[in-house]
Order: C-alpha cells, then structure tokens, then sequence
C-alpha cells in the first residue's frame, strides 16, 4: 500500500509501544498505519502535500516555471553497516538519488521512497534512519513526497533495505551529457577521492584499523548549482558513485568516442585513505564515493569552474584531474606519478584484497 | 604519505632510468635479444604494472614475470578440494579475498558461495580461529595460501589453536616454497632468463642466504627488492650493473626489512609447524619435488585435508592455455590464443588473469599499451 508522506500529522493516532518491528506492522492493519504515522509522517513533509491519497500530486505548470525537461531517477540501498563514519543508510538514499538528479543538470523537486525492514529490527534504528532521511532531504531542499514500508521474515532481508524514487526538473537551455565530452575538454572532481569506500569497509570492523576516515556522503545539488552558473559550457556531469572515479571515466571515454588521460599526481586524496588501499592492495580509483562529482568543461572555463567549486564547502579540494584527447578512443590513460602511462579500466568485480 | 612518497620520487626515478639506459647502451653492442630480468614475486608485478615501469624501460631490458603469485600457481584441482570442503553443511570455509575468483573445475569458491556454501573472506589466519570459538558447532577451516611470506602467521595460528585447545579449527595447506621452484625453473633448458629480482616478503622471513645457489650453481645475479617503483628500479640497476661486470651475485637491497638470516622466530615456527611434501602441483608448471610442505605430526590434528577426506583429483589444465609458458617468461601473455578472447577477468581460464597480481591480468588491466603495439 502506498502511503503519501503527506498526511497531515494532526491525524497521527498513537505513538508506537513496541520496540522492535514485526509481521504485523507489515499487515496493512492498525499496526502498520502506527508504524507510519509515527516514524514516518512525523518526519516527512514537503512539496507534493496532500489529502490522504495514494500518490503525491505535483502542479504542472509550477514544474515548468523551473525548466523544460524533467528528469526521473531510482537507486537502492543495501548499505552494510547501517551506521558509518559520517553518514548512514537514510542519508545515502536521499543524497545518491539528489545526486543522480542533479548531475543531469535537474533541480531535485521530490523523492519516493520504499522501505523494506526485516523483522525484528528495532524501531529506534528505523526511526534513527528516518530522521536522517528526512534531515538529508530538508538540507538539499527536497520532499519526501510519497513511500512504502514492507516487512519481510527474518532472513529475507538484511536488517533495512531503502529504495528512493526522485524528479527533478532540467533548466531550460542546459543540456549536459556523457557523450558530449571533446578533445582539449579538462576533467575536473570536486574533492578528495574514495573516502566513502574507505569509511564503509573500514565500518565493517574486521580490518581492526584505527583510523577517522568519514564517508563523504552529501547532497550535492547546491555545489552543483554555483558550478553551472560558472562553466556554462558544462559538457557533462557524473557522480562518482559504485566502481569509483575510474567508472566514469571509462563511461565517459566510450560514450563520447575520445580518450581520457589522468594525472596521477592531481587526484586529491587524504593521505589516510592512500594508506588504507596501500594495506589492503586496494586501488584508489576504484573506491566509491558518495560526495564526489567527475566534471567535464571546456578548456577555457576550467579556471571559472574550479574557483566556483573551491569557493563551495564540499568543493575545498577541487582539482583538474585529466583531460580529454583524441589518442586511444575509448581508452583511458593515466600518467603514473613518475612519468610511466598505465591504461586504467574498468573493474570486473568487486576489488577483493591481494593476499600478500 | 612519508616513507612512502621518496620511494615514488619522479626526480630520483628518472636519474636510475638514465643510468640503466646507459648500461643497456653500453651492452648492446653484439646482442640479439633484451635482458630478461625475471621479477619472482607477484607483488613485484603488480607494482611494475601499477607504475607503468616497462614503458621507462630501453627496449634492450625487459621484465619477465616469473611464479611468485601464490593465487596464479594454484591448480584446478586444488580449488575442486576448497569447494568440496565449502560445501560440507558444517563448515565456514575461510579464505584471503584474491582466491575467491580463482577458477576450479566447475566453480570457484565465490560460485560455491552464491550457491549457498559459507565461504567467509578474512583478511588474517587469526580472524578464522576466533571465527572457530564464536562457533563451537560448525568447524571452521582456513585456506593457507602463498609462500614464506604468509606462512608464519599460519603457524603461529595453528600453534595457538593447538595452545588453546580449540578442536573445531583446521588448516587446508596448500603453502609453497619458493627456493624448490626456483630451482625448478633454473633447470628448464634454455632458460632465457639473464637475471633476477627476489621477492622481498618472502626473503623478510628466510633471509637472502637460501638464495646463494642461484649465483654460484647457475651463474645468475639476484637482487632481492623492495615493492616501491624506486625499489623496483634500483634493484633492475644493481642487476644490470653485475651483468655488465660480468658477475653474479646474491645482493640486498632491501636491507631495510631484509635481514641477511631472515626472521627466526617466524622460521621457528614455520619448522615447527611444517614439513615438505614429497611433491606439489603448480598450475601451469606440472609438480614439483619438495615445493609444498603439510602439517607437522604434532599438528596433524588440525589438517584439513585429514579431517575432511578432500577428493585430491588432479585437473589438466585446458589444453590451449599457455599459462606454463607465460610464468616461465617462454611466452608473453598475449601470445597465449586465449588472452582477452577465451580468458578474460570475467570468464578467466587460468589463475593469472585472476589476481592483479598475475602477469596476464596485469597486462590486461594495466597494460595493454605495449601489447596493443605489439
């Protein structure tokens, strides 16, 4: 059953007695309209408010006032643990569906979201998580229109699964895109790489390493906003997401025919995080990150570009990073710290640790 | 990164490429193919990748990528018998993450687990023995893999679990020795290799003497060797220096973490807990005498392969692979008519394009600039 987040509160019933979520709160019953108005409704509001109906409703012509195309977007979110350093499974399913808006040049109007518990989770942690949500959503200035909770049997799920639906509406005039990147184009990121993917296998405790790396997960619809303003030339726009930076730039050089090279020397990165794939064998490129947009600008607005980004807080450590050519097609290239090249690919799986 | 970044210094990198330039200039006169210098250790390779080394080199020096990737030399058969014991109901079979990939027969251990057998990665032996005490009721095996390098902390494992009286703990040992298979590979005839650089881990624990034989039985000058680029590039140097004096030489230069006797109290426990086996299969190189080692008497309690009667069926590797070539240096990996068609990180054939560490997928991920040239 579908229930819009947009209830008005007033007509909340009764707080939740129990402590852990079960079967019944799955029902359909009274069980599960407590669970909602008491976790959910009491948390979320926003653009799309309502009667008591099953969808949210948006005015036509107020979205057209923003621009001309809309854009629509869905991520899930399976994150393990729930909690890490610097953010946890509500934030990331709001910021990573804010993001995917926003890097299509769309200005995020409101999300979806499903939620799928697994019996016996507390209902402190959801409420927690919902919070989050709900804080996230309120700091990139989107609603929480509309949602659905299941619960599902023990072992059927781990702990809380988030599905977050988004629209946005693209500014008139602006068309940025992945195959749109051309030779003498520069690469830019807006900070410090792999922090997420650091954070989270850090998180998982087995490392049994000592260290304060925070995920970067934020909404970054504002920083991209002052980026527009200032390379309106933007070619294209990509969160760095799953697969990490070297994902994209492979998306990139495929989709837009040209070759990549990188700057090895120019990748920001916090020293603990070198250290941390250095330990395990890992390799940078690939982390994900949850904060990090791959930028692609003409030449002549690079400057403009990378100023706006440093002058944002989520754009400090901004760099140029590489840039387009027209040598290997399709390829990436990067430029190793001492002057050797090494074609940088694609991941095939998940990176896993070296033995030795 | 401190004690990192100098090991990277671009400037310092560029005057040993000069100079081993030079070298290769002065020995060129009267030569018909490049130096081959065998890297033994896999971690070597993946650095040299990771550096985009070969593309400094002359075109008169050449890396050749020898055995020294535990993942890479690990036969089919051997992983049939990690499945097999995977999939017994009461087991949680623990293992390093690279060998996960690693393709057995009909499935590798990350398959068996999709399939519903508890493969757990662990990133430390110790990991899997407290895994062993939080389960009483489910024995708990470990997958010892590699070289001397990760052998002491096996057996230091498997000591404390003897010390600790924890019953439901074993080791599937499928450690190797590195001297033995070098020996191996000397004796090839027409071997084309003209140097080498020793692995640095392994030789952290037996130290650079069991190495002498290489200089004085086969006349090939060794350099064991740090993992950093400079590293790298010091030690190609130091071996092309003996060359060009004519020589051969066991040299350390990685006396930073290298004793010349190596770590006793790891070699104590590694005799303690460890004896050769007769022989043990690699893959792509056929068996070698006294190139593994099992479990001691003592701790034979704790040996997987007793515990568990493992099927032991010995697997011929496919038949148009070139995995023995290319781990001999005989053949570069994309001679091999599989290489990128057949065998590629998503559907690999053989182990050496499964770990970064193994040259094929090395070339296939890092490389390529070369072989495309080629």
């Amino acid at each position: 059953m579908n229930i819009p987040f947009s209830t008005p509160t007033a007509a909340r019933r009764r707080p939740m007695t129990q402590k852990t979520v079960t079967l019944a709160h799955g029902g359909g019953g009274s069980a599960m309209r407590d669970l909602i108005d008491d976790v959910f409704l009491s948390a979320f509001s926003g653009e799309g408010r309502a009667a008591p109906e099953d969808q949210a409703r948006f005015d036509l012509s107020a979205l057209m006032a923003r621009g001309d195309r809309l854009a629509f977007t869905t991520d899930g979110f399976v994150v393990d643990p729930l909690f890490f350093p610097g953010g946890d499974i509500g934030k990331l399913a709001v910021c990573g569906t804010v993001n995917d808006l926003a890097v299509g040049g769309a200005t995020p109007v409101a999300l979806s979201c499903a939620i799928i518990i697994e019996e016996g989770l507390e209902v402190e942690t959801l409420r927690r998580v919902v919070r989050s949500m709900a804080e996230t959503a309120q700091a990139a200035g989107v609603a929480i229109a509309t949602g659905d909770t299941k619960v599902v049997a023990r072992g059927a799920c781990d702990k809380l699964f988030i599905t977050t639906t988004g629209i946005g509406v693209i500014r008139a005039g602006l068309d940025v895109g992945v195959t749109k990147a051309r030779p003498g184009d520069k690469v830019i990121v807006n900070g410090l790489l792999g922090d997420h993917g650091a954070a989270i296998l850090n998180a998982r405790g087995d490392l049994a390493l000592d260290t304060a790396i925070e995920s970067d997960c934020a909404p970054l619809n504002g920083l991209i906003d002052t980026l527009i303003s200032a390379a309106p030339g933007l070619r294209m726009m990509r969160d760095a997401t799953r697969g990490g930076i070297a994902a994209v730039v492979n998306e990139l050089a495929e989709a837009s025919k040209v070759g990549i090279r990188l700057d090895e020397l120019s990748l920001p990165m916090r020293p603990e995080v070198m250290g941390f794939c250095e330990i395990l064998g890992l390799d940078p490129l690939y982390l994900a990150n949850e904060g990090k947009i791959l930028a692609v600008v003409p030449a002549g607005e690079s400057d403009a570009a990378l100023a706006a980004l440093r002058a944002h807080p989520l754009g400090r450590d901004a760099a140029v990073i590489g840039e387009v050519t027209s040598e290997r097609p399709g390829r990436v290239v990067m430029r190793t710290r001492f002057g050797g090249e090494r074609i940088v690919d694609m991941l095939v799986g998940d990176q896993l640790p070296r033995i030795c | 990164m401190r004690f990192v970044d100098e090991f990277r210094d671009p400037a310092l990198a560029a005057a040993l490429v000069k100079e081993i330039g030079a070298i290769a200039a002065r020995l060129e006169r009267g030569r018909d193919r490049p130096f081959a210098i065998m890297e033994v250790c896999g971690g070597h390779t993946h650095a040299i990748f990771r550096y985009g080394l070969e593309g400094l080199l002359p075109d008169l020096v050449e890396f050749v990528h020898g055995p020294g990737c535990p993942v890479c030399v690990l036969p089919m058969g051997r992983v049939d018998d990690c499945v097999a014991i995977a999939e017994r109901p009461e087991v949680i079979f623990t293992t390093f993450g690279d060998a996960m990939r690693v393709p057995g027969s009909k499935k590798s251990l990350l398959q068996a687990k999709a399939d519903g057998a508890d493969v757990r990665m662990v990133y430390s032996p110790l990991d899997a023995l407290t895994l062993a005490k939080r389960n009483p009721d489910r024995e708990v095996v470990f997958f010892g893999l590699g070289f001397e390098t990760t052998m002491p902390s096996t057996a230091l494992t498997v000591q404390r679990a003897l010390r600790e009286g924890v019953t439901n703990f074993s080791l599937f040992c499928n450690h190797i020795t590195i001297i033995p298979t070098l020996r191996a590979l000397l004796e090839q005839p027409d071997l084309g290799i003209d140097g080498f650089i020793g692995p640095g881990h392994v030789s952290m624990v037996i130290g650079t003497s069991p190495y002498r034989f290489i200089a004085e039985e086969f006349g090939r000058p060794l350099v064991v060797s740090g993992f950093e680029p400079i590293d790298l590039l010091q030690s190609l140097l130091m071996v092309l220096r003996q060359i060009e004096a004519g020589e051969a030489r066991i040299e350390n230069q990685y006396a930073r973490v290298v004793p010349e006797h190596g770590n006793p109290a790891a070699l104590r426990a590694v005799q303690e807990v460890y004896e050769p086996r007769e022989t043990f299969e690699w893959r792509g190189l056929g068996s070698i005498a006294g190139s593994g080692v099992r479990l001691t008497a003592p701790y034979a309690a704790f040996d997987a392969e007793k515990r568990f009667a493992v099927p032991d069926i010995k697997v011929a590797d496919p038949a148009q692979c070139r995995c023995g070539e290319v781990l001999t240096g005989a053949a570069k990996p994309w001679a091999c008519p599989e290489f990128g068609k057949g065998c590629t990180p998503e559907t690999p054939l053989g182990a050496l394009m499964v770990s970064s560490e193994g040259s094929c997928a090395a070339y296939y991920q890092y490389g390529g600039i070369r072989g495309e040239a080629a």
